[in-house]
């Protein structure tokens, strides 16, 4: 399996990378490829250009800037997991990413690009209220994690914008990941998964995410509004489908992954209150 | 008398592996002669259609096509050669496909980025037709595989005993018998034993390279058959085989995918010839999903019958097995294999009928174990739902049941077996593992509220399909131009330098032929292993030999190196007297020394024999010059290992799924040539048979679309899927080869399934659960959960 | 494209094309085939190289990616004629049989036990998680990274699960 022929650049600055996306309508960027390549080798995505921001400088750090974590583009799934900065859902959910080799090269901004609803990441990301930062030609803007995500691998960002950093509120509490993989136990991509944010271990303010189940990563607000009226993790869960289409996969039917969805966000919730205190 | 110390049984370290952790060991892939062209297939897209037109034009004009090649090209090459031709296919789909991802267009380019890009460029125009994919509604027939065919079943396998209609008639009515008594206990369940992709890591490679001034080719090839390769590929351009000469490299794991010639191969050897330049074509892993062969593929029902005490007086199984679109090397035999085991090690009356189908899917061939795992799965499985029913341990009923300790006995279902000693076996591994003990820690984390289950199994497998006499049931590569039963075969050299070459017609893939058959000819002559050289996979090189399948190597090959080696020092021995001027019965042969026995200095080395051979003139009077021999070896019978497995398994209530604590087994392959070794294949066994039980599927839509083509959704297991094992053996030598060894390659694979599903269908008994299917996913333990509580 | 690279100790300066998969310069160019491919969906592993310091899947990374890059594949992880630790352990505990996925899992291997000189049985079956093998079960493999840790660390290995002559 083979791409198909493609121009590739190596862009030195997000200005010169967004003038590439801006001239060329056709272009995809690139940060480690770890989505990008493998589906360009099955040939379900032929860009005609490639746009590597990977060679760009100061993408690859993360950055406590008081009232939020900044996380650069380049930064790996890797950093994520081994970083004490970061949120225990988020580091959960990168840790729990593919495999190690997977790890050093998959980015965690790419992951949001990607909008991959079986991916770990982007469901900690909602979780956590976190933000991405787009820039394009014009300038930049700021866009919230409930609105990231449109729909089946799509993002809400724009052909010609770059997703440069991803911002994670330092709201204190505690939080917490929790999923079924493909092959079982935490191997491999989410069936369904929930990641959960306490402010403290009452557990009444929280944001909670399901992933896996539907076609994007979704706040589940009926869990939250539960949560918030004093009801226990269990059963607030058993509102985590609300306003989510599941579908059915080969991994499960609709109705055992609504039941998986309740099953971990009761977890996440749980383990999230357990950490707060 | 001629003694030796043996090296045999002892674990050395394996000779392949210097080059393959170095990252320098060959495989075919690797393979690049300067020119090389290379090969993309247009495959369907469609599980059944006709072919109304194919537009090579736009391809044939970009960069780098060579050649691009249809039906039309290659009919006149037939069909591809087959072992069990029941329905043959074309080379390239011809008119027709019937499986999506047959192959209908070959696109030779310079380079495998360009032959891709021309593939995507055969325009093929289709007139899709209705395809049958689901084994009953095949079975059924409304829709078939092939308009041209009356019926999809291709043929029945029936036994009990095999071949006595009168017998099998007989035992249906002693089996109804016992149905109707009133104080049986009759245990029903139909099960599924799923279609898998075998999955080897190395994906199949292919290169030929025709010389015309000589008119042969040189095929390197990814194959566990590498004469029948060069044998069929010989027959498809009507030439002898010696004008072929196949190499398989290092062959990155085969377990039965590779033992099938292929279209690709012939094809690649056409273009070869056709284009006069070396012609290469490597799968892709989502390629070989639907070109290589799949495995097993069944669905039966499984009934049991016995007194509440624990004596079974029936057992049947009847089923389906899946064919594919088409039959290639094994395919509608290898429900035949798992009837060789079909009564298992008990002794009741057993009527055993599965019948094969064709669908609109990819072929099914030889799978690691190749129908006896099937076999021991329904067996094993109502083994254990029969225990369960009746509240008898299933460890006492299988004692109960068993053959008494044997040599030469005949199974309930006709065959004759080697040895045998079961319940030994199972009180083995009953005492290595503590079975009271964790049968407690099983009742006491159940206690605690956690779905803890105990999954004990028991099998009995054949292989070493050596004896001649098989080669009327069809044992034998006559399809391939090579007129020989499935005999060993093996040819000792001594050269004139006192070391030995080995050469063996077996294709491994993994198995450390290089070890074990340098262990063999050391143990008889005295050579140090680091003198001998094994030499495989090549067919210039090698005397016609059958391949490495159906664990036969060792019990088969390995008994054939050992007959030649015992001959060249026999003939050593007679060199040696002459020399030390002895008695020939007085010579020892020790550490690649050849002494007088009670006199250690009188002495001459194999290297100082070896020149003697290779002067004739020093040799005594009359005897010829050289050092070599060449044995051809039928066994008495095929060989029986036999063993027992338990695990340990935790299901999680909320999501199903299935941990694996603890694995444990007791396996008897007889003799153990190197112990090393021998853990080794039973370890890769065990996960491949606990991957069928925990994950893999191959799964089909209703359009005949496989799904499952990569490793994202075919679940393969990884290093966290199970845990190390504890291994023990017992050693029931057999006598039908002179080593005593039976077997080991598939033992493990054949073993582990039901071990694994017994465990979870164990920890869900109390929630009323009686059977779940394979792949026991956490999707269908917990559906199979809620269906209990519903109930 | 013009890619200048180290690999294995050697620059090298090539022209690729873009899309030209970073497994298929080190195989075709380089011919360096001890890095293997047994998929292209970058979950099996047998590509595994170090590009930077870092074990990664070379199937899933262009050529043009490791311009300016430091690279190891299996061919230069031995210390010339000694066995690198990992490489020792693959074959005193018989942690391979065919070899095919080998190459990608020592490289991963030898990843593993250098940014933890002590793992666990269980880290270590996480940490080749991304890496298939069919033929083992695994089995020895961990045994072989515990030999090769244990060595690395100056310390005796565990005695081998069989009897050796």
């Amino acid at each position: 399996m083979y791409p198909r022929e493609f121009e590739y650049v190596a862009a030195g600055s997000v200005e010169e990378a967004a003038q590439l996306l801006e001239d060329n309508p056709g272009a995809k960027v690139m940060s480690g490829g770890m989505s990008l390549i493998p589906m360009m080798k099955l040939r379900l995505l032929s860009p005609e250009l490639v746009v590597d921001i990977g060679r760009i400088p100061g993408l690859n750090t993360i950055e406590d800037r008081g009232d939020h974590i900044a996380i650069g583009a380049l930064v790996r799934q890797r950093q994520i997991a081994e970083s004490p900065l970061i949120p225990m859902a988020l580091k959960t959910a990168a840790a729990q990413t593919g495999d190690a080799q997977v790890r050093n090269t998959a980015t965690f901004a790419g992951a949001i690009a990607h909008a991959d609803v079986a991916a770990d990441t982007p469901t900690a990301f909602v979780a956590l209220g976190g933000t991405i930062v787009a820039k394009c030609v014009d300038g930049e803007r700021e866009i919230a994690a409930d609105a990231c995500f449109v729909d089946t691998l799509t993002s809400a960002l724009e052909a010609n914008e770059i997703l440069t950093e991803v911002r994670i509120p330092k709201s204190g509490g505690g939080s917490a990941y929790d999923k079924l993989g493909r092959r079982g136990g935490h191997t491999d991509y989410s069936v369904a998964g929930a990641a959960a944010w306490v402010a403290d271990s009452s557990g009444r303010e929280c944001r909670v995410a399901v992933g896996g189940v539907g076609t994007i990563p979704a706040l589940a607000s009926g869990v939250m509004e539960a949560m918030a009226s004093g009801a226990s993790p269990e059963d607030a869960a058993e509102r985590a489908c609300e306003g989510i289409t599941v579908l059915e996969d080969l991994y499960g039917s609709e109705e055992y992954k609504s039941h998986l969805a309740k099953v971990f966000v009761r977890r996440a919730l749980e383990q999230a209150m357990a950490n707060a205190s | 008398m001629v003694e030796t110390k043996s090296v045999l049984g002892g674990a050395i370290r394996r000779r392949e592996d210097p080059a393959l952790i170095a990252g320098q060991g060959l495989y075919t892939d690797d393979v690049a002669p300067t020119g090389t062209l290379h090969v993309a297939f247009v495959r369907s897209p469609f599980a059944k259609a006709k072919i109304l037109s194919i537009d090579t034009a736009e391809a044939a004009g970009m960069a780098g096509v060579k050649a691009i090649y249809t039906a039309d090209d290659v009919r006149h090459l037939g069909l591809l050669p087959t072992q069990v031709a029941v329905r043959a296919r074309p080379l390239l789909a011809d008119g027709q496909v019937a499986h999506s991802g047959e192959a209908v267009a070959m696109v030779v380019a310079t380079d495998r980025y360009l032959a891709q890009d021309a593939a995507e460029a055969v325009f093929v125009d289709y007139e899709a037709q209705e395809p049958v994919i689901d084994l009953k509604a095949a079975a059924a027939g409304d829709i078939k595989a092939h308009d041209d065919m009356d019926s999809n079943v291709i043929i029945a396998w029936t036994a009990g005993p095999f071949g006595d209609e009168d017998g099998i008639a007989k035992t249906r009515e002693t089996i109804q018998a016992a149905k109707d008594r009133d104080d049986t206990v009759t245990v029903s369940i139909e099960m599924v034993n799923q279609r898998l992709v075998p999955t080897a890591m190395e994906p199949r490679s292919v290169v030929a390279d025709y010389s015309p001034g000589y008119n042969r080719f040189h095929v390197h090839s990814t194959t566990q058959i590498p004469h029948a390769l060069a044998g069929a590929i010989a027959k498809t351009f009507d030439l002898d085989n010696s004008q072929v000469n196949v190499t398989a490299l290092e062959v990155g794991g085969g377990f039965g995918a590779k033992l099938n010639v292929y279209p690709d191969e012939i094809l690649v050897a056409f273009a070869s010839k056709a284009l006069g330049k070396p012609v290469k074509f490597t799968e892709s892993r989502r390629e070989a999903a639907v070109n290589t062969i799949h495995g097993r593929g069944w669905v039966a029902t499984a009934t049991m019958t016995g007194t509440r005490d624990g004596q079974i007086l029936g057992y049947e199984l009847d089923g389906l097995a899946d064919m594919g679109a088409y039959t290639q090397n094994f395919t509608a035999a290898i429900p035949f294999l798992g009837l060789f085991v079909g009564s298992g090690q008990y002794t009741m009356p057993t009527y055993f009928n599965v019948a094969c189908v064709l669908t609109n899917t990819v072929v099914t061939d030889a799978y690691r174990g190749a129908g006896r795992p099937e076999a021991e799965y329904y067996l094993e499985r109502i083994v254990d739902a029969f225990s369960r029913e009746i509240g008898v341990d299933p460890a006492e009923v299988r004692k109960k049941n068993y053959f008494d300790k044997f040599e030469d006995a005949v199974s309930p279902i006709g065959f004759a077996m080697d040895t045998g000693d079961y319940g030994a076996n199972l009180d083995a591994l009953l005492e290595f593992v503590d079975y009271e003990g964790m049968k407690a820690r099983r009742d006491a984390a159940r206690a605690e509220g956690r779905l803890v289950g105990l999954g004990l199994s028991s099998y009995v497998e054949v292989c070493g399909f050596g004896p001649s006499g098989l080669s009327d049931l069809g044992f034998n590569w006559g399809a391939y131009n090579v007129d020989s039963a499935f005999n060993g075969s093996g040819l000792v050299r001594v050269g004139g330098d006192g070391k030995a070459t080995v050469h063996i017609g077996t294709g491994p893939s993994g198995q450390g032929h290089q070890t074990t058959w340098a262990q063999i000819v050391s143990a008889e002559t005295g050579i140090p292993v680091d003198n001998i050289r094994v030499i495989s996979g090549e067919t210039d090189d090698t005397p016609v030999g059958i391949g490495s399948f159906g664990s036969r190597s060792a019990a088969v090959d390995g008994a054939a190196a050992h007959e030649a080696a015992g001959r060249v020092k026999a003939k050593a021995a007679k060199i040696a007297a002459h020399l030390l001027e002895a008695a020939e019965e007085d010579i020892r042969f020790e550490d690649g020394v050849a002494h007088v026995a009670g006199s250690p200095d009188q002495s001459v080395t194999w290297a100082e024999i070896a020149k003697t051979a290779y002067h004739p003139h020093l040799l005594p009077e009359g005897m010829e010059g050289g050092l070599e021999a060449h044995a051809v070896f039928s066994p008495g019978n095929a060989t029986w290992p036999f063993g027992s497995h338990i695990c340990m398994v935790e299901v999680d209530p909320d999501t199903g799924n299935v941990d694996v604590l603890e694995y444990l087994t007791m396996d008897d392959c007889g003799n153990v040539i190197n112990p090393m070794i021998a853990d080794g294949q039973l370890h890769g066994g065990i996960v491949q048979g606990a991957g069928q039980a925990l994950f893999e599927d191959a799964i089909y839509d209703e359009q005949g679309t496989l799904l499952t083509t990569s490793f994202m959704d075919y679940l393969i297991p990884t290093a966290t899927s199970m845990p190390s094992f504890q291994m023990e053996r017992t050693t029931t030598p057999t006598h039908v080869n002179p080593l005593g060894v039976k077997g080991i390659g598939e033992a493990g694979t054949i073993g582990s399934a039901q071990t694994v599903v017994n465990a979870v269908v164990d920890a869900l008994a109390d929630l009323g659960v009686k059977h779940v299917d394979m792949p026991v996913r956490p999707r269908r333990v917990w559906e199979a959960i809620q269906a209990a509580k519903e109930a | 494209m013009e890619i200048t690279l180290t690999v294995n100790g050697e620059k090298v300066t090539a022209d690729v094309e873009p899309r030209t998969l970073l497994v298929h310069f080190i195989r075709d160019e380089l011919r360096l085939t001890g890095t293997h491919v047994g998929c292209e969906t970058s979950y099996c592993g047998a590509c595994t190289i170090h590009l930077n310091g870092e074990a990664i899947k070379s199937c899933t990374t262009l050529a043009v990616q490791a311009d300016g890059a430091e690279i190891t594949t299996i061919e230069g992880l031995a210390d010339g004629e000694t066995l690198h630790p990992v490489q020792e352990g693959f074959w005193e505990r018989h942690g391979l049989q065919c070899g095919f996925c080998t190459p990608g899992m020592i490289m991963q291997a030898a990843k593993i036990i250098e940014e933890n000189p002590d793992p666990s049985e269980d880290e270590i079956r996480h940490g080749i998680d991304g890496n298939l093998c069919r033929c083992t079960g695994y089995h020895n493999i961990v045994k072989a990274i515990e030999y090769a840790a244990a060595k690395a660390r100056g310390e005796e290995p565990e005695p081998a699960e069989w009897e050796t002559v």
